[in-house]
């Protein structure tokens, strides 16, 4: 049995430990938030985007072509995008998107390779021999879309000069504050849902004066798409990532709450046991010392 | 009938509203808009853009990107946009030094260069903006 001291200086070692993970868990919520409102923000520009793209695609006989659109017949080497977390305090969630990413690694009949965002899920695919091509950890903690701008723009450089065929993306998909889970998307050639528009827009197509030719537009808009795409990933990851650790850290609190009543209820005990000993040592004193009178008398 | 004007970049909407006229920075040269504009699609240089509401003139520093214009709806999907009064001018100082010193050391790759120099482009376009503006109305902050 402990001593009542140790029990205190532990109770008090796990009270400080609870106010860290409470103040974690508050950062972590209001992170979850900018990272869902960035998100948002990003939507106009993907949607008008995708209507412009339906404009042309309209405009040049009803199909679009361009580089990062063409399918290639055989696939020979895929490349994967790896968006994890920096750090850990987020329960499972590193490890999750890193098994995901090991198993498509796996499963694929052709090299993969890896570009990572993102320190944890480097660390882990390279543990597990994954091949990393280029890595652009740490994150940014207020991410611009210019931050992963070299992370893209490596992946579209690789699929166009030939080295890869697929480029994917593997993130932890925000689904809701409730549920987030890890997946992989593809992200180069660009899937035909991403370039769709939501609404098919039913007004007859205005002639449109070009400036330069419609290949130059795509050129410009086709990479900055991708890129978004990335960017989005990114936001998602971080809005999961943040969420994880929320929960993480209210489950630390709850836990290091518990372990105060435990140890506070052990330190009441010892000291009780240590206040009774102190009074049958008093009481046996006095008793003792009572005999001894007596029988001098 | 005025136009509606939509200045968007992957980030966020910079401006969604209804104007009078857009000076657009075309990649072939500026373009005045006014409502009932033919339809256009053109791609964009990093330039300055001028929105007329009314009396009033503001301007935007924009860095490349395309512009979507017909049925009197003008959409500009922007690499980068900012309003003159929301530009750091020690900032996009500072990028425009940087440009030019890696300039001095000509990257190897094409790609690499053609990047130098748009931001090159864009760092002297905000100053550009950001200093007409400051001459405008006096300068309160970013000297």
């Amino acid at each position: 049995m402990a001593t009542p001291r140790e029990i205190k200086r532990r109770i008090r070692s796990v009270r400080n430990v609870r106010q860290i993970t409470k103040a974690l868990e508050s950062v972590a919520a209001g992170r979850v938030r900018r990272a869902q409102q960035m998100v948002e923000a990003t939507r106009p520009y993907a949607r008008l985007a995708r209507e412009l793209l339906a404009n042309v695609a309209a405009l040049s006989g009803g199909e679009t072509r361009h580089p990062l659109l063409d399918t290639r017949s055989t696939v020979k080497a895929r490349e994967v995008i790896l968006i994890s977390g920096d750090r850990g305090l987020c329960g499972a969630f590193n490890s999750n998107i890193a098994r995901t990413a090991y198993q498509f690694m796996r499963e694929s009949n052709v090299p993969v390779r890896f570009i990572t965002l993102g320190k944890k899920g480097r660390d882990l695919i390279f543990r597990r021999g994954g091949r990393i091509v280029a890595d652009f950890s740490p994150l940014p903690s207020r991410p611009t879309v210019l931050d992963i701008s070299p992370a893209a723009r490596a992946a579209i450089d690789d699929f166009l000069n030939g080295e890869v065929d697929e480029v994917y993306l593997c993130y932890t998909e925000f689904l809701s504050p409730a549920q987030q889970r890890p997946v992989v998307r593809r992200l180069l050639p660009l899937l035909a849902e991403t370039l769709a528009p939501e609404q098919r827009p039913s007004a007859p197509r205005p002639a449109y004066e070009f400036e330069p030719e419609p290949s130059q537009i795509l050129n410009t808009l086709l990479p900055r798409l991708t890129e978004l795409q990335v960017y989005q990933a990114l936001l998602e990851s971080l809005a999961s990532f943040y969420t994880a650790q929320r929960i993480a850290m209210r489950n630390a609190t709850d836990n290091a709450s518990e372990l105060i009543v435990t140890l506070t209820l052990s330190y009441n005990k010892a000291r009780q046991q240590s206040i009774t000993s102190e009074l049958l040592d008093i009481a046996g004193g006095a008793e003792a010392l009572r005999q001894a009178l007596e029988q001098a008398r | 009938m005025p136009l509606h004007l939509e200045i968007v970049t992957t980030e966020r909407v910079v401006f969604s509203g209804e104007v009078d006229m857009v000076t657009i920075p075309g990649s072939g040269g500026v373009m005045g808009v006014l409502p009932r504009h033919a339809p256009v699609l053109s791609t964009l240089r990093p330039g300055e853009l001028r929105v007329r509401i009314g009396n009033e003139v503001y301007e935007y520093a924009i860095g490349g990107g395309v512009v979507d214009i017909h049925d009197n709806r003008v959409i500009i999907l922007a690499d980068s946009a900012e309003r003159a009064d929301e530009i750091d001018i020690a900032r996009a100082e500072a990028a425009r030094r940087r440009a030019e010193e890696m300039l001095k050391n000509p990257p190897a790759s094409k790609e690499d260069l053609f990047q130098i120099e748009a931001a090159l482009k864009r760092s002297r376009v905000r100053l550009q903006v950001a200093r007409r503006y400051q001459r405008q109305f006096g300068s309160e902050s970013n000297v």
